[in-house]
């Protein structure tokens, strides 16, 4: 049992990482006046989860947040891919006049954090009244620099040969891209689909500045919104309202661990 | 074209084939060129412009006033706090996650059991909706009704109001950042360790290094080098974009408290609408993460031509 301490510590590292959660759950399950008395039970005397998981869904459109988020996250990523998998082909494997200042473009996106842009895009999409849609959410997420960055690095590893035999089938280049290249390029576009989901799921910047009210909320929007307009010291309903935002996310690392921590790990360097 | 002295040959594929690659090449880059003009490079060019012009949304046109902004940054006390604040916090959230990473990376490769169940348990954090947990953690904190101050009390101390005061504030702040933080960085120090060849740990013991702290300081601390320069920037990077839990926790208070550089710039612009002002503190901002990947390079370059 020489592996013990290494548990014991571990286990109790894990607790202290994981007390937010331990915490709201138990408080989502308690009674108002309950957690207004301040004890340390994790388990409720009587048990408030339907009352308080109820009136989260009666005050706050739960699912049209997630819906919202659901549209947002997968439309910026379509576009994302659709963009950045062409041009990551064409950046390995074709030979064409311009291709050094595409690829020191990318570098150049690669260094400039996101916040940057925030200022004219938000003038641009409001003189435009683009404001409050989905556009507003989705179009400036639509470049990633990154998925470029990332998709070259890895069809350069692709065999030339597989190119030379489909273009002898008379394939275009079109179809190269998304009928040789991207079926052999599914481990980066996992990665990349689950960096870029995890990122703008819970991203508040851009949100907060791009939409006002309820109507295309982001899960985070949802979250703020609900803390300012209904929860005031409703800690109860809170932590039901902040389990409910949580839980999709948390389901899907839950069932895709390993393809999570890889994705981010591999595509850790943009942060 | 190299001068071969004999007549080209008639054969005129090759050329097609590469006039027709370029041509495919250009189409397929097109939309991504597009929407980088669009989205990122002119904006970007945007943002430089507005920071020496008194933009204003509503007062127009704006006047180019050249250096204004930033010497009213100098002398404008909120931004200098915020500055300071935002300093302050990295220079908690950098170094403790880091280590803390490190640490939770090492215990958990010590060892076969519960590998994957600890690595997610760390991991957590990095894929929860931050405006969510943030409100867990202000239930955690909360200075009458949160567990942390009745356990506190239970043992006759009595905890400081953590989020509402000035003291206690960016402390606060950055334990969540921390916490936010330290799975990430244990996933990438974790990549680095799997590249340590494990002959080299037992070459260390055979050679004498007998306790696992010689082991780790001989071997493993300086082969992690990379590594660890590579997760000190990125820590560095994304604690200095601190918004989230500013936004919904403090709104930068109290009394500006815990304001960072983002929500300074996010109030200015969105709030007071101050688009030029604004535009200058995000020149600050993107100056800061520049020099911190410039040094990351500098330094890496310097390691990879050592070895």
């Amino acid at each position: 049992m020489r592996d013990l301490p290494r548990l014991a510590l571990l286990s109790v590292l894990g607790l202290l990482m994981l007390a937010p959660y331990i915490w709201m759950l138990s408080a989502s399950l308690k009674p108002t006046d309950e957690i207004f008395r301040a004890n340390l039970a994790l388990i409720p005397e009587r048990w408030a989860a339907i009352e308080n998981y109820g009136r989260v869904f009666a005050q706050v459109p739960v699912a049209r947040y997630l819906m919202n988020g659901v549209i947002v996250c997968g439309g910026i990523l379509f576009f994302q891919l659709l963009f950045a998998i062409p041009a990551g082909y064409a950046l390995a494997k074709l030979r064409f006049a311009g291709k050094e200042w595409i690829f020191g473009a990318v570098m150049f996106g690669l260094l400039v954090p996101p916040h940057v842009q925030a200022l004219p895009l938000y003038v641009g999409l409001s003189s435009l009244g683009m404001l409050n849609t989905y556009t507003a959410l989705i179009l400036p997420s639509t470049i990633s620099v990154f998925a470029i960055f990332l998709f070259r690095q890895f069809f350069r590893s692709l065999p030339d040969d597989l190119i030379h035999a489909a273009r002898l089938d008379g394939m275009g280049e079109g179809a190269i891209v998304w009928r040789v290249a991207l079926p052999n390029a599914w481990p980066a576009a996992t990665a990349f689909a689950i960096f870029s989901v995890v990122a703008h799921w819970n991203d508040l910047f851009w949100p907060l500045i791009a939409v006002t009210g309820h109507e295309h909320a982001t899960p985070a929007l949802g979250v703020l919104h609900f803390r300012t307009d209904e929860a005031g010291d409703d800690f109860a309903a809170l932590m039901a309202a902040s389990a409910i935002m949580t839980a999709p996310l948390i389901l899907a690392f839950l069932f895709a661990q390993r393809r999570f921590v890889e994705g981010i790990a591999t595509t850790g360097l943009k942060g | 074209m190299p001068d071969t002295g004999i007549l080209p040959h008639l054969d005129l594929a090759p050329v097609k084939r590469r006039r027709g690659e370029a041509l495919g090449a250009w189409l397929l880059t097109l939309p991504a060129v597009i929407s980088f003009v669009i989205l990122l490079l002119l904006p970007t060019l945007a943002a430089i412009v507005m920071a020496f012009s008194d933009f204003e949304l509503g007062v127009w046109p704006p006047a180019w006033i050249g250096l204004e902004n930033f010497t009213e940054l100098l002398g404008d006390r909120g931004f200098r706090q915020s500055f300071a604040n935002t300093v302050i916090y990295v220079g908690l959230v950098a170094p403790a996650s880091v280590g803390l990473g490190l640490a939770f990376a090492l215990l958990i490769e010590a060892g076969t059991r519960g590998r994957a169940f600890f690595r997610a348990v760390f991991f957590l954090p990095v894929v929860s909706l931050t405006v969510a947990m943030a409100s867990a953690w202000q239930y955690l904190l909360h200075p009458t009704i949160g567990p942390l101050n009745t356990l506190l009390r239970s043992l006759g101390v009595a905890g400081p109001a953590w989020l509402s005061s000035s003291d206690t504030v960016l402390i606060s702040l950055a334990a969540i950042g921390v916490w936010e933080n330290a799975g990430f960085n244990m996933v990438l120090f974790m990549a680095g360790l799997t590249a340590i060849p494990r002959e080299l740990r037992e070459a260390a013991a055979v050679d004498g290094a007998r306790s696992a702290w010689s082991r780790f300081r001989l071997v493993t601390w300086p082969l992690l080098g990379p590594t660890t320069l590579f997760v000190v920037t990125i820590t560095l990077i994304r604690s200095i974009r601190v918004f989230d839990t500013v936004a919904v926790l403090t709104r930068g208070g109290p009394n500006r408290a815990s304001e960072t550089l983002l929500y300074t710039m996010y109030t200015e612009g969105f709030t007071f609408l101050r688009l030029g002002y604004s535009a200058a503190i995000t020149l600050v901002f993107l100056a800061i993460v520049l020099v911190l990947m410039l040094l990351q390079t500098r330094v890496l370059d310097k390691r990879v031509h050592y070895g």
